[in-house]
């Protein structure tokens, strides 16, 4: 057989009273954050917030931190197939520069090099 | 045929699957994993001769430079409908759906799949899937390629490519199913002493098939559900006149389907790793190796993607490294090609039917992956992109490749699925008829590529037209190539000689059981004890008798 | 298959059957992250392409409704979770009384969902032929809801967003393409989520989880929590792009 079944681990609900209100103070630093002129790392920080949050549902709510290695396995391999949908298709955005050197996206261009237009 | 006197008659077992129940409610609510894999193998059949169809229409078609057959219209319908047949409701669920069903839980000693009910559902999303898929090729045909690419699919084309997107996205769902269902029954339903290294090739192609199924399908869900709502509500994503791209449209497409090609292509493996030990009678050449190789294929192929669009106007750099990519994933393909030939090499080599496919498989697919390499090269790609040489390419591989194991794996266990052996020679020479079939209509289509000829159009200059013909007239081979193991399958699952358990001789647990087996496969749960592709130290091996050593009561059957 | 109490004929033990099960959920929701991730990836690209309409778009949204139904979300997800510590130690009606709870802040949270969706509706915010994100700037008396003060502000936005990209309007759909697509297949989980937990509710009315058999409010409640997650990214993505102006 596979890895012997753990015996279930049952969380209190007082942890889960802990875990509920630091997700409620997170989402109240989150909208405090985007009120913060921090230039591109508004995005940044917005998205570290969210992921410290939903990493705090999936070890607690889901138990995930008391789950087998298997599960913990199956999550990262999510991530990291999200990652290569993600990272790799905008690579091929982040990196074109098209015959006239400009980079993309193409959108600038008329703003950039109205002379060009016909 | 009576070379023993001595060799007891074999008679069909009292109680089998196919006999436990009858009348139409026992087959289409049945939950046992072997009844669901014939309803499959039924509606793949069925799917398998509307796509054969459409592509005898375009040989036909092809026939003359000017081609009389058919209106342009029509013939950019019948390879689109022929692409989205084979692919999608015939490739993509052939071998998964049909032998792994069946033989994934008698593999590994299991009852049957962890979630019987979700595979029956499995079949029916298919169905639901296929039939608005009909509903479109009846109500005028799609016309935009299987590809579905925007914005042609989402704004200008006339055809009926609502009904088809829906149908292909419901289909997805199938497949997502069975991959959930397989590799839960992989981890979970093992039998005693079945551990890792122990499983069947076939299981472990099985296993890195279901991660491409899972992993991928749902992103063409979304790209179709997205495309589908563009095409109906007119939101803009792929949509350059809106401001969308039809680039990203490629991305998510590719995303699934490059990897969907390893989904036809990994099962097949896995039937030529049974098939070559077998019939070579000779353990299987660097067993971790190829199951190793199995699942870096599965992960490689979803970091290859946009070497279908080196000509799209993506970044020179991301082409660079999608095209080392692609030849990374060359790597594993020939780990598998080489230990297949080092099996065979000193094995005591028997040419049965099954051995026929995979010797077929061999050379078909070696052909095919070399040829994909020109494809992955950034260089002859600029030559040979969107040409022929494309279409030859891929058919050796999914028709050389997936078809052939397909067929292969077919006769091998169609005396386990029926009971009853085929006519050995009707069927070596119709696997000898498919294989030159295939290649007079598939070789000619290399060279008319390497000279200029570009795919999907419905006329060509005339000098192309010897290697036309050629194609044509293979194409009408191959198809007896196909009708006839339809016929004579058909006819020996009924009328065949009586096969016995294990009439190869195979090592597999798959064999251990009667054929057919019992609804609930084993009448004990087996406890494996012994190394996979064995031939040396099975005692229980025999032509005409199965021990029962090493067997203990199963939990909770008494 | 054959059912004998609560275990199926294929699993040989409770324990098989229950780690299947919970593996085959968690595969589930991996598929779920693709799925999703598609979507994404289509909003990651025009957000990068035409940030200052997505701006413009997200700064149309109504903060105070979004963070309310995040608070909801999270708050369904701690009464799911408090549900499944329930049935693991026996208390049979509390169970019932936290499934109803998680029920009723859904339904919360689908309540809001419509106010924001109508008014998007009568804003003339919905992707198609009648999309204009000036339509309130121009017609004020189109738009009760919005007061004065709230249109000036709005105005001077969508002029700035405007003198960035002149396209404004084409670029602004497609942020709303975005919004109604990804809010939208989450609304739907959540739908489908409901109605498992009905039927969960049934079953607990009915005594049927013990400690020793809750398979079925275990997997539900990692379906709900994925869905909250989902909703957490969702939420900075769509919400606060770009507050600070």
């Amino acid at each position: 057989m596979s890895e012997q079944e753990h015996s279930e681990h049952i969380v209190p609900p007082a942890t889960y009273l802990a875990i509920i209100l630091t997700l409620l103070f997170l989402t109240g630093t989150t909208i405090w954050a985007a009120f913060v002129n921090l230039g591109r790392f508004n995005i940044v920080v917005a998205l570290a917030i969210a992921t410290l949050k939903a990493t705090l549902v999936v070890l607690f709510f889901m138990h995930a931190k008391y789950s087998p290695k298997r599960t913990k396995l199956i999550i990262l391999a999510g991530i990291f197939w999200l990652a290569l949908l993600l990272g790799m298709t905008l690579s091929d955005y982040i990196t074109r520069v098209d015959y006239r050197g400009v980079r993309f996206p193409i959108s600038q261009v008329s703003q950039q090099l109205p002379a060009q237009r016909g | 045929m009576s070379t023993a006197a001595a060799a007891p008659v074999k008679t069909m077992p009292e109680h089998h699957y196919l006999n436990a129940t009858y009348g139409i409610r026992s087959w289409l609510l049945t939950v046992d994993h072997k009844r669901i894999a014939l309803l499959y193998l039924a509606s793949v059949t069925f799917f398998f001769f509307i796509g054969g169809f459409f592509a005898m229409m375009i040989r036909l078609h092809l026939l003359t430079p000017s081609g009389y057959l058919l209106s342009a219209d029509t013939y950019n319908r019948m390879f689109t409908m022929h692409g989205v047949a084979m692919i999608f409701f015939f490739l993509i669920p052939s071998i998964p759906a049909v032998l792994g069903n069946f033989l994934i839980p008698l593999m590994i000693g299991a009852k049957d799949l962890a979630f019987p009910k979700i595979n029956l559902l499995s079949w029916y999303v298919y169905v639901v899937g296929g039939a608005f898929t009909l509903y479109s090729m009846v109500s005028g045909g799609l016309d935009t390629g299987w590809t579905f690419y925007t914005p042609l699919s989402t704004v200008y084309s006339n055809s009926a490519v609502a009904p088809a997107v829906v149908g292909i996205f419901i289909t997805g769902f199938s497949s997502i199913l069975t991959g959930l269902n397989f590799l839960v029954t992989i981890h979970t339903m093992r039998a005693p002493g079945m551990t890792w290294f122990r499983l069947p090739m076939f299981v472990w192609a099985h296993y890195a098939t279901s991660i491409v199924m899972i992993l991928g399908t749902p992103v063409i869900a979304i790209t179709l559900a997205l495309a589908g709502m563009e095409r109906l509500f007119g939101l803009g994503f792929f949509n350059p006149a809106m401001g969308g791209d039809p680039i990203l449209f490629q991305h998510l497409f590719w995303f699934y389907s490059h990897p969907a090609v390893y989904i036809m292509i990994l099962p097949a493996m896995g039937v030529i790793s049974e098939l070559i030990p077998t019939f070579a009678r000779k353990q299987l050449f660097g067993y971790h190796f190829v199951a190793a190789a199995s699942l870096a294929i599965a992960v490689i192929g979803f970091l290859v993607w946009t070497h279908h669009m080196f000509l799209t106007g993506q970044s020179t750099y991301a082409a660079l490294v999608f095209s080392f990519l692609t030849f990374l994933v060359a790597i594993p393909s020939a780990v598998k090609t080489f230990n297949w030939v080092a099996t065979l090499y000193g094995g005591s080599i028997s040419f049965d039917t099954p051995m026929l496919y995979a010797f077929g498989f061999l050379g078909l697919f070696l052909i095919g992956g070399l040829t994909g390499l020109f494809l992955g090269c950034l260089g002859t790609d600029i030559h040979i992109h969107d040409t022929y040489f494309v279409v030859a390419h891929f058919h050796y591989i999914m028709v050389g490749g997936a078809i052939m194991g397909y067929l292969g794996g077919l006769h091998f266990w169609w005396p386990k699925m029926t009971g009853r052996m085929y006519p050995e020679w009707l069927a070596r020479i119709s696997a000898l008829i498919l294989f030159v079939g295939f290649n007079l209509t598939f070789f000619p289509q290399f060279l008319l590529g390497y000279l200029g000829m570009p795919r999907r159009y419905h006329v060509y200059p005339p000098e192309f037209q010897v290697y036309n013909v050629m194609s044509t007239a293979g194409a009408s081979i191959l198809a007896i190539g196909y009708l006839l193991p339809m016929i004579y399958l058909t006819w020996a699952a009924f009328c065949g000689k009586v096969a016995g358990d294990n009439p190869w001789p195979a090592t597999g647990l798959e064999w251990k059981t009667q054929s057919p087996p019992l609804t609930e496969n084993f009448e004990v749960t087996p406890v494996v004890t012994w190394e996979p592709y064995d031939f040396h130290n099975r005692p229980d091996l025999g032509l005409d008798a199965v021990a029962a050593n090493g067997v203990v009561p199963a939990h909770g059957d008494d | 298959m054959h059912r004998t109490g609560e275990l199926y004929g294929q699993f040989k033990t409770l324990e098989q059957q229950k780690e299947s099960a919970t593996l085959g959920m968690w595969i589930f929701l991996i598929t779920e992250v693709m799925f999703f991730g598609g979507i994404m990836l289509a909003y990651a690209l025009n957000r990068h392409v035409y940030f200052p309409a997505f701006a413009a778009g997200s700064n149309t949204l109504s903060l105070k409704l979004g963070g309310f139904n995040t608070v909801v979300l999270l708050a369904s997800s701690f009464t799911m979770a408090v549900a499944v510590w329930s049935s693991q130690v026996g208390k049979k009606t509390l169970i019932s009384i936290f499934l109803l709870l998680t029920i009723t802040l859904g339904f919360v949270f689908f309540g809001v969902k419509y106010v924001e969706y109508s008014q998007k509706f009568h804003h003339h915010l919905v992707p198609g032929k009648k999309f204009d994100i000036f339509y309130c700037v121009n017609n004020p008396a189109g738009c009760p809801d919005v007061d004065a003060p709230e249109l000036m502000e709005e105005s001077k936005l969508l002029d700035e967003a405007k003198a960035a990209d002149p396209d404004l309007n084409a670029h602004a759909q497609l942020y709303y393409s975005a919004y109604f697509g990804m809010t939208g297949l989450h609304a739907l989980h959540m739908v489908i989520g409901a109605g498992l937990l009905f039927w969960l509710l049934k079953g607990s009315l009915a005594g049927r989880f013990t400690p020793q058999w809750n398979t079925p409010v275990d997997l539900v409640g990692l379906y709900w929590h994925f869905v909250d997650i989902v909703w957490i990214y969702l939420f900075p993505l769509l919400y606060l792009i770009d507050r600070h102006k």
